[in-house]
């Protein structure tokens, strides 16, 4: 059973023309949302980025672009009243590592 | 564990470093240490190796590196429950610096973890019988995935620890292994040029390290993909248990004070009553919903976290309806927990938004904007109708 969540959310972009093909946005993407074909990079499962900003903020030609944060709801409740930008307060994500 | 036994013991060697030395790192030593001691070296970390978890010290290039166990003992697997259920949480840190497990030398391999120990604890349990070095950098004792959103586990840092612990004299060769889930704030490109230590990405869960070292540190795509199992899910629940525990609470207070409001006045014979019945009955919704919208997350129908948590608040309406006749005492009644229950649970489901792996901040902001708005107006009618039920 495959976990989804809404479809067509997420700010990701890729701008081909800078891909030099390096693969780092594929190592470090959790859910697999890129393919590497002939040394280019595809979004091949956009609906699948949680907006993580792994990939941006690797790509050394900065080729891609998202804007990142946690989807979070007390983190956008904590952001919404303080005047600001999410803020996450949680010391203990569900992954422990 | 054969390593642990060569080591040193702790007690014939003391090693105790002043905050000063290291420009204090925000972990007092007061707090960790036991006895008069001798002071013999200092060390980078205010470091004390009567820290339970410490199997004993080991010399590298003129200094002292301590050795972690490679088994949680009892302690470290209470502590690690203590925080899951959100007591003293943020305490829960490891002095920065660099650590070793086995027998590393100038070959071995250096792993780069957060100073949140249950994420110390959980590298380091999956470490049994390899050598390596741990760089403990400073993430204010949160976690490695939590601290790269928020930058702390970070470029910076990383390249900041491996200069000041002098990781050059400590390995000949030049490569960090950093956890998958941290890249979100490390540019591997940019730490070598901060520190020459080129950045590989190790799997998402520390259990598949020993496979990705032997397999000459490549991941497959099963390693780099992060999932919400079932046991992820579970281990989410005290958390999102404790973080509304006190509204849930504040809540069946009102019903229950509320509930002696009536024709005649106020009846505190209604309180014992209908009230009591009635501040459980929102308990109960509050507590099904946490516990069971994580744990039915991949079958409860819909993707938006606050329509899976509907569903689950219509099954668990008809549910009580059938078993508490005190839920049908009157159609206004009826009316105000067929909204009560369902945005309760709604509104839990969606709090799991902040604990899955898979939501992304423009989509949660999306079903915010859609859900909220539904779910306030659900609950001010909610009471509003069960309220005016009592005058009937
Ligand atoms: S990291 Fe950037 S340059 Fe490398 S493959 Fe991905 S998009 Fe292309
Ligand atoms: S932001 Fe994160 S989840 Fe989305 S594509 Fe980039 S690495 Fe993958």
């Amino acid at each position: 059973m495959v976990l989804r969540y809404l479809r067509d959310v997420v700010t990701l972009k890729l701008d081909t023309s800078r891909c030099i093909g390096c693969g780092m946005c594929v190592n470090v993407c959790p859910h697999a949302v890129f393919r590497l074909e002939s040394r280019i990079v595809t979004i091949a499962d956009r609906d699948a980025c949680m907006e993580c900003g792994a990939c941006a903020k690797n790509c050394p030609t900065s080729a891609l672009s998202v804007q990142a944060g946690v989807g979070c709801l007390t983190a956008i409740i904590r952001g919404a009243l303080s005047g600001g930008e999410p803020d996450c307060d949680c010391s203990s994500g569900s992954s422990c590592c | 564990m054969s390593s642990e036994q060569t080591t040193k013991s702790p007690s014939n060697l003391v090693v105790l470093g002043s905050s000063a030395a290291n420009g204090g790192d925000g972990l007092s030593e007061a707090s960790c240490c036991c006895g008069p001691t001798r002071i013999i070296k200092v060390i980078q970390h205010p470091l004390c190796v009567c820290q339970p978890w410490i199997a004993g010290t080991l010399e590298a290039s003129l200094r002292t590196v301590p050795v972690a166990k490679t088994k949680l003992q009892l302690r470290d697997v209470l502590g690690g429950w203590k925080v899951r259920w959100g007591i003293g949480r943020m305490r829960y840190q490891i002095a920065p610096g660099l650590y070793a497990v086995g027998q590393p030398n100038r070959e071995s391999p250096v792993l780069v973890s957060a100073n949140y120990k249950l994420s110390f604890d959980c590298l380091r349990k999956q470490l049994g019988g390899l050598h390596a070095w741990i760089l403990v950098i400073d993430t204010k004792g949160i976690n490695v995935w939590c601290a790269a959103g928020k930058g702390t586990f970070g470029t910076d840092e990383i390249a900041g620890r491996v200069n000041a612990n002098r990781l050059d004299e400590i390995v000949s060769h030049r490569t960090l292994i950093v956890p998958q889930l941290g890249a979100p704030g490390v540019a591997a490109h940019r730490a070598k040029e901060l520190c020459g230590f080129r950045v590989v990405y190790g799997p998402t869960r520390a259990k598949d390290l020993p496979a990705f070292m032997a397999a000459g540190m490549k991941a497959t795509p099963e390693m780099r993909e992060v999932d919400f199992n079932l046991l992820e899910r579970i281990a989410v629940i005290p958390v999102e248990l404790m973080h509304w525990a006190k509204w849930a609470f504040l809540v069946a207070a009102c019903l229950l004070m509320l509930s002696g409001i009536n024709k005649g006045g106020y009846s505190w014979n209604k309180v014992s009553s209908t009230g009591l019945l009635a501040g459980l009955v929102f308990l109960g919704t509050w507590l099904a919903g946490t516990v069971l919208s994580p744990i039915l997350l991949p079958w409860l129908p819909g993707r938006a976290f606050s329509l899976k948590g509907l569903w689950l608040g219509v099954w668990l309406l008809f549910g009580l309806l059938a078993f508490c006749p005190i839920l049908r005492e009157n159609w206004l009644s009826v009316i105000g927990w067929g909204l009560l229950i369902p945005t309760t649970t709604s509104f839990v489901t969606m709090g799991f938004t902040g604990s899955s792996t898979y939501t992304s901040l423009s989509g949660v902001r999306r079903e915010m904007r859609r859900a909220v708005p539904l779910q306030l107006i659900g609950i001010v009618g909610g009471i509003a109708a069960w309220l005016a039920g009592r005058f009937i």
